[in-house]
């Protein structure tokens, strides 16, 4: 970040941070879904279909005629049955999320562009934007909304009686079940709040650019998995925070933008990514592995300590 | 121990597509003792028990819990009876902190709407290290991550819990596996420790010399039957093994 700054002082000025505080709220919205999914064991891949899917069906339902208000809770249910689907597949049918996901992800996406009908459609003015992307001195409505979806998450996940039944689901699931969790309807329930949040993340960027893209969202089902991954969310589930996963959505939104200021080639933008991920994740293991051998150092001084104090007992018996 | 029978099971059956790994098992357990259930890998010691746990239901027989006929539909409704299991290898979440173990699936909770509320953490951190004390486990803190403690101190943890949820009957399923001989002995020093408190233990296990030093009854199984159920005054290890091997 330092070397963006000397590569561009512009990096750090209001209009940057501005631009980048401007967009960078839809993609936390999405990591914040797709952490939860992860802690609780399961992948979607299709958040990128979904973040085009919930906004191109609104924009349609309003050419149709529909009120505002009514096609976005018709929109936003698209992005809940979207998770519906996946999870349905997943857990009744006993395959990997990341299969029943990908076939999502190209479903939603074809879906997408019919909807279209070859063409995208004009951005509806009697839609309610302001409300969620009013833009402020350096920042939009849309990071009210991140912060109110990041609260509520953060208190669910950490503070309430289903985070715990989230983490230990993605833990050890038979070990949850065997405690009488209902691991089925946890992990189904973290499908649903991925969709939506996907979609409701969607609704945002469709809102600021004014314009409802068939390609919007386009890979972004691997760079939130990405962001999360940086933010300490763990592959196999049962680890991450909500907050870990902000902080890696936006880092690699101040990656991009570090990359295009510094005047290199934005091409460049997906290698950085890549070792973005590579490093935070090997650093990662190294600073677990680190806490764990320090835990068996402790132990194993304890052990001789214990066993030492014996020796002295036994010694003092015998006098 | 007493005289009463906590646990009755008359004429078990239990099919897995074609094998009968279940055949015509009876078993009465006695209140406050601890039984050894023991037999080789396959001898239907995992299926009697997760019948008990309610994780399976019989095909056909019947279970009495404290003199009344009980018919488990899941793991919960024969928690709350006041039957807990201790599966081998998945009874703790390994990333997860002792006190949010402890209290999985049994949060404490306000501000509730329906079963999901606001957990209670300073309280359950409290009474997580209560319960351990109780076990007479001693550790550092609540918040430790489970796999952060040794094989020993993980079967401490779940007794801990099975104790302060007030369990009748906990069943533990080849509890000092893997575990060295230290460790082994913490383990059966915990199950001593429950029987004073009034909890039935089923201990089950294939090694003899870990159950037969701390067990009341001693009941051993082939090839889903029953083939010796025993008093340990009435029997030796030698006869146990012999039964054991040569079923």
């Amino acid at each position: 970040m330092t070397g963006f700054f000397i590569a561009n002082e512009n990096f750090l000025s209001a209009r940057n941070i501005r631009i980048v505080m401007g967009i960078t709220p839809e993609y936390i919205i999405v990591a914040i879904g797709i952490a939860i999914l992860m802690i609780s064991g399961e992948f979607d891949l299709s958040v990128g279909s979904v973040f085009a899917l919930v906004p191109m069906t609104m924009v349609q339902l309003v050419h149709q005629g529909m009120p505002p208000w009514v096609a976005i809770a018709l929109g936003l249910s698209i992005g809940i049955a979207v998770g519906f689907v996946n999870g349905f597949i997943t857990l009744r049918f006993g395959i990997p999320s990341f299969i029943a996901t990908l076939g999502m992800l190209y479903i939603a996406r074809s879906l997408t562009t019919v909807a279209t009908g070859g063409f995208p459609p004009p951005f509806p003015h009697e839609l309610p934007n302001e409300l969620f992307v009013f833009q402020f001195e350096v920042f939009r409505a849309s990071l009210f909304w991140m912060l109110g979806v990041a609260f509520i998450a953060g208190i669910m996940l950490h503070r309430s009686n289903l985070g715990n039944w989230i983490y230990s689901t993605g833990g050890d699931t038979a070990a949850a079940s065997s405690m009488g969790i209902k691991t089925n309807n946890v992990k189904m329930f973290c499908f649903i709040l991925c969709g939506f949040l996907a979609g409701f993340a969607g609704m945002i960027q469709t809102f600021r650019i004014e314009a409802p893209l068939p390609s919007q969202g386009y890979l972004l089902e691997l760079e939130s998995i990405a962001a999360a991954v940086i933010g300490g969310v763990s592959l196999f589930g049962g680890v991450g925070t909500i907050f870990g996963a902000a902080i890696g959505a936006i880092l690699i939104r101040f990656l991009e933008s570090g990359i295009i200021m510094a005047r290199i080639d934005a091409e460049w933008f997906r290698a950085g990514l890549g070792s973005l991920i590579i490093i935070s994740v090997v650093f990662n293991t190294w600073v677990v592995r680190r806490g764990e051998n320090m835990v068996h150092k402790n132990q194993a001084e304890e052990n001789e300590n214990n066993s030492q104090n014996n020796e002295t007992v036994t010694e003092s018996k015998d006098e | 121990m007493s005289n009463e029978n906590i646990i009755e099971c008359k004429d078990l059956n239990k099919y897995y597509s074609g094998v009968h790994a279940l055949k015509n098992l009876s078993l009465k357990i006695k209140k406050d003792s601890v039984v050894g259930l023991i037999g080789d890998n396959g001898a239907g010691k995992s299926t009697l028990i997760k019948i008990l746990s309610g994780a399976h239901s019989p095909d056909s027989g019947h279970i009495y819990f404290e003199g009344n006929e009980v018919k488990f539909k899941s793991t919960k409704e024969a928690m709350n009876l006041g039957i807990e299991t201790i599966y081998q290898y998945s009874a703790l979440i390994p990333q997860m902190s002792i006190a949010r173990n402890i209290f999985i699936g049994r949060e404490q909770t306000t501000f509730s709407l329906g079963s999901i509320g606001l957990m209670k953490t300073k309280s359950m951190d409290k009474a997580a290290m209560d319960a351990l004390n109780d076990v007479e486990l001693h550790l550092r803190s609540p918040d430790t991550p489970v796999n952060q403690l040794s094989g020993g101190e993980r079967q401490g943890v779940v007794i801990a819990r099975a104790m302060y949820f007030k369990s009748k009957v906990l069943i533990l399923d080849e509890p000092t596996n893997h575990l060295s001989v230290k460790e082994t002995n913490k383990v059966l020093r915990f199950v001593e420790g429950l029987k004073k408190q009034g909890v039935t233990s089923i201990f089950i296990t294939h090694n003899l010399s870990h159950v037969y030093p701390i067990a009341d009854h001693l009941c051993v199984m082939a090839r889903g039957e029953k083939i010796a159920d025993l008093a340990k005054e009435d029997t030796n290890i030698d006869e146990l093994t012999d039964l054991l091997v040569n079923g």
